[in-house]
């Protein structure tokens, strides 16, 4: 059953990818979304069939074959999943089937139907594999197949040239975070011998001790290949390009899925993390910077699809900060309603643009709310979620103990939450203006059309689950209810926290008022007052800063100088390849001599007498002295 | 009986192609395409017939053993073990699709060029299975003649000038390897008062190291021409990128592996302290032809060139993976080896289609062509990314086993070839982008039934060595270990 | 008639004769009289043959001239058919205007 969830994917696409262009579109979209439906009702029955009965050690495995065996190298492609596992098996299958049963309408008249969704299933199945692995480099298969994936979606329209550079980008940058996990993993096997990751868990700490460089290094390095796929700073530049992929692929690949891999790799190899707590520091400043960083750009942008995928890298970095504060299983409680209101904001966004014939740009959108109320109110409810709007919505009640860590856990401090705190109040404030720009005020663009149904039953769903979702966990001084924690809790350990703590409603208290005062700040601006902003727009200081934030801090540019630039150089300078010429200078060497030697053979028959006469002198003489 | 027969096979099916091809140009291809085919099924013969005798630890499967110039200890000694097998298979292999890619390519004196291309054939399989230094030196002059014909009578424009700079360096390589030969030769008749280039006998002598250093310079020279490694690999982007297709799939799929499989052979074992004394260069020569080879690859313009220099990378991970030292590593060189054949052998073969159909290998005057050729796109971008190691295909497997020996020889300069990953990322995305993506504006035709054959095999054989290598690891693991071990 | 034989005097003669005949190669221009001088410069070996063979009282000196002779007259009429065909094609007999051979690294 565990690898028929995983097959499932794959069999889809290789039966889309090879006879893809003979299909009628309707089998497309029946092998497409149906395979990734399937998988989700597998694993819903799967994980019924867990939780019911789990297996004592709480993990199932499953050896499909040996992969390869070298000297003391065995890796074998064999499957496992315990709770963390099918927190993201469910999210990835049943988030991922949503969406593609939203595809079907949303590409329904693009050219490349088949290969739109044999990518997409060849994504599913990647990610799967990524999850399920049981081993390191079966993870690392999983972790490159979908980095591969995302290339070929965010590249899908790839008649034009930005696109395509947008899809080598987001490979590259992440290609480096890869790297630095790769060699991560050669550090795990050089000292442990082993790179299954039971083993490894089990194995670390009576190998490493606590906080030695070697396993500081070992998690850096697989925290930097977290950072390269979750795109966090420093390597969280592809992420707002990687939207010029189609609408589906940025809700799936970019928002739900793919980009919060790097969140489970850190919380499945959290033993490691835990034997390096500078390693664990650095995890949280991480994610504490970039939640701010990327907030303040996401405050800025007005692309409709730039602003969500800055506010996912925010996100995400509250995941970061989680695990860098110890807190996992707020860290995947995050992650899970994250997956249903990022999807979401993507899907409804997806259905706005589409319906404004491929309008992104937010201040030519506007006045929706009449036009499309369902689309509107589903927005408002990923919106809510987003925001962390208090009781009513999924991303409170997933954010607000990362807040409470922050402050409370062993590695927290006043400025970690200080930044989560402010990281509440952009969020709270672009959701807001996000709100009111598209959906608020008169209509600027017309609407095509609205979206029909194959569309519409995933939001639907979607908004639902984004109020509802974040029920199963709720604050502890609140109301005594921990679903979530307790099932995860059997994989990763509890946080630990401070001693001598102020009550937790305070905090809880604190970032309820900060998110309502980000909302209103965003009213304030873009309903009520709205003269501030035009008198913003007068002062060069602001626009600056507005710029420089809008190009979510310059870091392209310093990229461009410090890298690409001086790459290109190199290797336009040697272009003809140096070591050529050299070869190039041996050969007009030769060419010389044989130029000045040729200049003795001139035909004269008196010229060669004399030779050979000298030549005989020569002789006799030498012969003579000798 | 069944080694000279499968090289005689070859030779005398070149002699018969290019005399029916003045009757029928036709009837000389299907001649190509028999002897070939006879020796790729007797080759997956041997495979099925030898798996129990390579898992249950013998070394060698078939020796044979017979008198040629006596009178100079000259035998006609051919041997074959798992590394043997394993390489045989690769040449026919990919043998056969390079009499299937030129069917249409070549137009002019047929039956002379399948001719070159058997007996280049001939003259791999030989060096992968003579065990006499002669008759090894023998086996590479016959690979080096024919190839040099195939490049300069089939090339392109500047086909003289790439044939007359790729057999000056293999042949001074090759030299070089001869006085080599010849000195251990002496020496050890010198030694035991038998003169014989026997390889099993010639193992067994022992040098001072300041003799064995000049020695061992011979042959690594030699290897490292053909492997290439930087500083000598400026003949390979010229004879790639010149050569017909089925030539330039022969080099880059198997006479560069004929370096990397003498340095196997014979360096290591001949040679086994002095080897062990360099190798900390020639890891360092490994990490620079993959850091330099992908430098210029991304620089190339031309399409062939491009994947040339490509070639120059790759083959430094096989570097990196021998003189490691570690059977990890070295199970993951001879993977590489025949990953790259099969990987950088089809984007040759993709290349020479482009320029059946286009007439140019420029990249800069391609673009979009995905829009018309859809199932050619497909297989390019399951080359590229074979090529730039994407785990589930082939070289993948290959390239995490030689990282992963590598580290135990030395982090510094394993942590810079990890790094050769992302320049590979780096030249294989610009390649696609290049070709595949971007405004399509030229209606070209999709692949033919024949070069469908083609692309689908190799792409066959290198996702089955990406999900299931172990057949391989397992043929020739008693060779590795012994190397590893010595 | 027996004169006392002195092989010395007689060999200084050959030099002499060689000399004139290597002179007369390297200085004359016309194609005809070089082969003449070579034809000196032949019987002046012929002559330190005879001299030696005199000297030693053996027949071989003499065998060796005849040997020469026959040689020369070989090489004679080789050569003269030669310069006849060299003055029909080029019109000239003067060895600076021919010059055939020259390496021209610019033409190939």
């Amino acid at each position: 059953m565990l690898a028929s969830i995983a097959a499932l994917p794959f069999l889809g696409f290789l039966l889309l990818s090879l006879a893809g262009r003979r299909l009628p579109r309707i089998a497309i979209a029946w092998i497409g979304a149906g395979s990734v439906s399937l998988a989700a009702i597998l694993t819903v029955l799967y994980g019924i069939h867990f939780l019911q009965s789990s297996p004592d050690s709480g993990v199932d495995r499953w050896l499909l074959w040996q992969w390869f065996t070298a000297g003391n190298l065995s890796v074998s492609v064999s499957l496992s999943v315990d709770a963390l596992s099918l927190v993201f098996i469910f999210i990835i299958t049943f988030v991922g089937a949503l969406i593609h049963i939203y595809s079907t309408g949303y590409m329904r008249q693009d050219r490349d139907y088949a290969r739109f969704f044999a990518c997409m299933n060849l994504f599913v199945g990647a990610m799967l594999v990524l999850v399920m692995a049981d081993n390191l480099v079966l993870l690392y298969l999983g972790w490159e197949g979908v980095g591969m994936c995302s290339y070929l979606l965010i590249g899908f329209w790839y008649e034009s040239p930005a696109n395509c550079q947008a899809a080598n980008k987001a490979f590259l940058v992440t290609r480096i975070g890869d790297t630095a996990m790769l060699i991560g993993l050669f550090l795990v096997f050089s000292a442990l011998h082993t790179l299954n990751i039971p083993a490894i868990l089990e194995q670390a700490p009576g190998h490493f001790t606590k906080g030695a460089p070697n396993i500081t290094l070992i998690a850096l390095l697989l925290l930097a290949g977290g950072m390269g796929k979750s795109a966090q700073l420093p390597l969280q530049t592809w992420l707002p390009d990687a939207m010029a992929g189609p609408s589906p692929v940025s809700a799936l690949i970019h928002a739900a899925t793919m980009v919060t891999a790097g969140v489970y790799l850190i919380a499945r190899m959290h033993t490691l993390f835990q034997l390096a707590p500078a390693a664990m520091m650095i995890t949280a400043l991480v994610g504490g910077v970039t939640l701010f960083m990327a907030g303040c750009s996401a405050m800025v942008q007005t692309d409709i699809k730039r602003i969500l995928a800055y506010s996912t890298i925010s996100q995400i970095g509250y995941m970061f900060l989680a695990l860098g504060l110890g807190a996992w299983s707020a860290a995947i409680f995050h992650f899970f309603t994250h997956a249903f209101f990022k999807a979401l904001l993507f899907l409804a966004a997806g259905a706005v643009i589409e319906a404004l014939h491929h309008e992104q740009d937010i201040f030519r959108m506007g006045g929706l709310k009449a036009r499309m109320p369902l689309v509107f109110y589903t927005f408002l409810a990923g919106a809510a979620a987003l925001a962390a709007l208090p009781f009513v919505s999924a991303g409170f009640y997933s954010k607000d103990p990362i807040l409470w860590y922050a402050w409370s856990s062993r590695n927290g401090n006043a400025f970690l939450w200080g930044l989560s705190l402010a990281g509440a109040f952009i969020t709270a404030f672009y959701c807001t203006r996000l709100m009111l720009v598209v959906f608020g005020g008169e209509m600027k663009t017309r609407v095509r059309e609205l979206p029909g149904k194959a569309m519409t039953i995933p939001l639907a769903t979607l908004a639902v689950l984004s109020v509802v979702a974040g029920c199963i966990e709720w604050p502890h001084n609140l109301l005594h209810l921990s679903l979530f924690s307790d099932l995860i809790q059997k994989v990763l350990p509890a946080p630990v926290l401070k001693e001598q703590l102020p009550a937790e409603g305070i905090f809880q208290l604190a970032a309820v008022v900060v998110t309502l005062l980000g909302i209103y700040t965003g009213y304030l601006l873009y309903h009520g007052e709205k003269s501030i902003l035009v008198r913003w727009q007068r002062s060069p200081g602001k626009v600056m800063t507005r710029n420089f934030l809008l190009g979510g801090w310059g870091f392209d540019q310093l990229y461009d100088t410090l890298f690409v630039q001086p790459f290109l150089f190199i290797t336009r300078v040697n272009k003809t390849d140096v070591v050529d010429r050299v070869y190039e200078g041996l050969a007009q060497v030769n060419v010389k001599f044989n130029r000045l030697l040729s200049t003795t053979q001139n035909g004269s028959l008196r010229w060669y007498i004399a030779g050979v006469l000298i030549g005989i002198l020569f002789i006799i003489t030498l012969q003579l002295v000798l | 009986m069944m080694l000279p027969g499968m090289i005689m096979t070859l030779l005398i099916g070149g002699l018969l192609s290019w005399m029916a091809a003045r009757w029928n140009a036709v009837l000389s291809k299907w001649i190509a395409l028999l002897a070939v085919g006879a020796d790729l099924s007797l080759a997956g013969y041997w495979w099925f017939h030898f798996r129990d005798a390579a898992s249950s630890g013998s070394s060698w499967f078939i020796d044979f053993q017979t008198g040629w110039i006596p009178s100079f200890g000259i035998g006609f000694h051919v041997a074959m073990d798992g590394l043997g097998l394993v390489l045989l298979l690769l040449t026919f292999f990919l043998g056969i699709l390079a009499v299937l890619c030129s069917w249409q390519e070549i137009k002019e004196r047929t039956g002379f060029f399948y001719f070159n291309l058997l007996w280049t054939l001939a003259g791999i399989s030989g060096v992968f299975v003579a065990m006499d230094l002669f008759l090894f030196y023998f086996f590479w002059e016959v690979m080096l003649v024919p190839m040099f014909f195939l490049i300069s009578i089939w090339g392109d424009a500047r086909r003289r000038y790439a044939a007359y700079k790729f057999f000056i360096f293999t042949q001074a390589g090759g030299l070089l390897m001869l006085l080599a030969i010849l000195a251990l030769y002496f020496i050890h008749g010198r030694q035991t008062g038998t003169y014989t280039f026997d390889y099993f006998s010639l193992l067994h002598t022992s040098l001072a190291s300041s003799v064995s250093r000049w020695i061992l310079s011979g042959f690594l020279i030699a290897f490292a021409i053909k492997l290439p490694a930087v500083p000598f690999h400026s003949w390979l982007p010229d004879a790639h990128s010149e050569a017909p297709t089925a030539g330039s799939l022969l080099l880059a799929g198997l006479l560069l592996k004929t370096g990397a499989y003498g340095i196997i052979r014979f360096v290591l074992p001949l040679f086994p302290r002095e080897s062990a004394a360099i190798a900390w260069w020639a890891i360092l020569a490994g990490v620079i032809a993959i850091v330099y080879g992908a430098l210029l690859a991304f620089a190339q313009t031309d399409l062939k060139r491009l994947i040339a220099y490509t070639s120059v990378s790759h083959m430094g991970f096989v570097l990196l993976g021998i003189f490691s030292f570690s059977e990890i590593a070295m199970q993951g060189a001879v993977m590489q080896i025949l990953t790259h054949g099969i990987s950088t052998g089809a984007l040759f073969v993709m290349a020479g289609m482009l320029k059946e159909r286009l007439h140019t290998r420029d990249i800069e005057q391609m673009g979009g062509l995905w829009t018309s050729m859809p199932v050619m796109g497909g297989a390019a971008l399951l080359f590229t990314m074979a090529s730039l190691g994407l785990p589930m295909l082939g070289n993948f497997i290959a390239e995490f086993l030689i990282l992963l020996g590598t580290f135990s020889a030395s982090v510094p300069l394993a942590v810079i070839a990890s790094f050769g990953l992302v320049l590979s990322a780096l030249y294989s995305l610009r390649m696609v982008r290049k070709v595949f993506l971007g405004p399509a504006d030229l209606p070209l035709k999709d692949l033919s039934v024949r070069e469908l054959l083609i692309l689908a095999a190799m792409s066959i054989g290198i996702i089955a060595l990406g999900l299931y290598p172990q057949p391989v690891i397992d043929m020739v693991r008693t060779t590795v270990r012994q190397l590893v071990t010595r | 008639m027996m004169h006392s034989f002195n092989a010395h005097t007689v060999l200084v003669v050959a030099a002499l004769l060689f000399v004139l005949g290597l002179t007369g190669v390297l200085t004359r221009k016309n194609i005809i009289f070089m082969l003449i001088s070579v034809e000196v410069m032949l019987n002046a070996a012929g002559l330190a043959f005879v001299a030696a063979g005199a000297q030693w009282h053996q027949p071989d000196g003499q065998v060796m001239f005849l040997f020469i002779l026959a040689m020369a007259a070989a090489e004679i009429s080789v050569g003269l058919a030669l310069v006849l065909q060299i003055y029909h094609q080029h019109k000239t007999m003067d060895v600076e205007d021919l010059e055939e051979l020259r390496d021209r690294p610019n033409e190939n």
